[in-house]
């Protein structure tokens, strides 16, 4: 259970994160939808303690991140951006995450089994492409058998096997009775995965719903998304720059 | 659906400082520029003193002091290296799966001082030692090698080694201070190499206080020219200044870490 009460966040005159209030609860895949910019990356880094609120908190299972005895057996996180150092192996990666948290090195092993990286294990992980740095990711994440997951784009990369395959693993934790968490720009594979819904747009909560009950307000989830966000997304592009003459030179040179 | 409902597998209890210094251990040793950059120092600190040993022409001077003149550049690996340790987590992203596993952050750095200081003041030692042995064993027949037995040599071994692991902490605390790595590397080669070639020329009774001297001039000298005149610290004010240093930066790189985002 992740309870986010008041959640706000300032970057200088920017508020990342607006007097956010929200439950991400147990058993269930809840996704985390906004616009670009709208401060899902930055709640999920306040969830982790890494950035600090501005005002208001978020709490897990009652506690604040700090507060956990031993953080990675209780919470996994995938991160927007490659959490590693590129000069180590993916196997010291994981193996100094998971001393840290006394957690024995076999743990190590089935991880990166279990994401599909046993054989690369030794590689540098800076060599890694986009899809196994984010596999990387996953394996750290479950690396504490955790009960609460955050997932931030998780898709990023992957390739049509690696989407299904994230897929099943995000349900099969929530089928466990963990409380999974994950944030997504594809509406289209949120609607695959997730049953609930946490959708916000420049940083304040626009709803707290579950994936049915949003669609039915509109033909698609897609379309319900964009009527929610309608007046808050930041960077939407304008369609009437499409189709713009540039490159193509006009006989009789520049005018 | 019924869904299962989760137990936490999570044991009781809280990890400690050293699961957290294990943590550290295992990264800092498994990067290969940690091997590349302490094998440079210790060779370095070593093959300078055969070369200065091998030229020596007369027994006058300090030869201790001449056979740790390689730990000099050592300095600047060593303190880079521990630059390294901090700004190689923030450049890469690693930071953030680092805290996430110890939000401690207190704790964190505390961990770090003792992996990379011990790590280092081990490499340090044996540079120190094996540099003064080697050195005396190049110097010339007619030259009669120092010894350990004799008044102030060990003492100037032993502390140019603890020098060399302070400036490797120092480093580690401009790290956690300027955070990106060439800023950081700047600061360090500027407030400990470059200032001193400034001080001589504008503020010479100060030159005794910059590190590079600190090492140099008064923990490894045998008969530090400790008086006034050469504003040179003797050994065990040398030692005292370069250990305020090092708590200062590692302090402020402290609170810091603390207050800022990661
Ligand atoms: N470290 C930071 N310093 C300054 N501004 C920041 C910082 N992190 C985020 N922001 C700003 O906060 C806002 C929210 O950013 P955030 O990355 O949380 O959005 P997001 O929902 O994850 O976007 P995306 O879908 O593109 O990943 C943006 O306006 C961003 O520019
Ligand atoms: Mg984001």
């Amino acid at each position: 259970m992740i309870e986010a009460r008041g959640l706000t966040k300032r970057y200088g005159s920017t508020v990342a994160v607006d007097r956010l209030e929200f439950e991400v609860r147990p058993g269930v895949v809840t996704g985390f939808l906004g616009p670009n910019g709208s401060g899902k990356s930055t709640t999920m880094r306040m969830i982790l303690g890494l950035d600090e609120p501005d005002a208001g908190d978020v709490r897990i299972g009652g506690r604040r991140y700090r507060e956990l005895g031993w953080p990675l057996r209780e919470v996994g996180a995938l991160l927007e951006a490659r959490a590693f150092h590129p000069g180590r192996s993916a196997r010291s990666h994981l193996r100094a995450l998971a001393r840290g948290n006394g957690v024995p090195d076999r743990r190590v092993e089935e991880v990166l089994g279990a994401v599909g990286l046993a054989d690369v294990g030794r590689r540098r992980a800076g060599a890694f492409s986009l899809g196994m740095a984010q596999r990387l990711g996953v394996a750290a994440a479950l690396l504490g058998d955790p009960g609460v997951l955050l997932f931030d784009e998780p898709v990023n990369g992957l390739d049509p096997e690696g989407i299904r395959w994230i897929r099943d693993l995000m349900r099969g934790l929530a089928a466990e009775g963990r409380t999974v968490f994950v944030s997504s720009h594809l509406i289209s594979e949120i609607a695959l995965t997730a049953e609930h819904l946490v959708v916000i747009g420049r940083g304040r909560l626009l709803a707290d719903t579950s994936v049915a009950e949003l669609s039915a307000r509109s033909t698609s989830l897609e379309d319900a998304f964009f009527e929610l966000t309608r007046d808050s997304a930041e960077y939407r592009g304008d369609p009437a720059v499409q189709g713009g003459d540039l490159g193509a030179p006009r006989r009789g040179g520049m005018s | 659906m019924t869904t299962a409902t989760w137990e936490s597998r999570a044991p009781a209890g809280h990890y400690r400082f050293r699961h957290v210094a294990r943590m550290e251990w295992t990264k800092l040793w498994s990067l290969r520029s940690t091997w590349w950059t302490l094998a440079i120092t210790f060779a370095g600190a070593v093959g300078m003193a055969v070369v200065v040993g091998a030229n020596t022409k007369n027994a006058s001077g300090d030869l201790t002091n001449n056979a740790l003149a390689g730990v000099i550049p050592g300095m600047l690996t060593i303190g880079v290296l521990g630059v390294l340790v901090m700004t190689g987590e923030y450049s890469s992203g690693a930071i953030r799966s680092t805290l996430a596993a110890v939000p401690n952050r207190r704790l964190l750095l505390a961990a770090k001082t003792a992996v990379y200081g011990g790590s280092v003041l081990a490499v340090g030692e044996a540079g120190a030692f094996l540099a003064f042995l080697a050195g005396g064993a190049a110097l010339p027949a007619r030259v009669p090698p120092p010894s350990l037995g004799q008044p102030g040599v060990l003492r100037a071994v032993v502390l140019t080694g603890v020098g060399l692991c302070l400036i490797g902490l120092l480093g580690l605390g401009i790290g956690a201070i300027v955070r990106h790595t060439a800023a950081a590397i700047a600061v360090l080669v500027g407030g400990v190499f470059v200032v001193a070639q400034f001080i001589v020329m504008i503020a010479r009774p100060v030159i005794g206080y910059v590190p590079i001297t600190i090492v140099g001039s008064s923990l490894g000298a045998v008969q530090p020219q400790g008086d006034a005149r050469h504003h040179i610290l003797s050994p065990w004010s040398g030692l005292a200044v370069l250990c305020l240093y090092a708590a200062v930066v590692l302090g402020a790189g402290a609170w810091l870490l603390v207050r800022r985002d990661a």
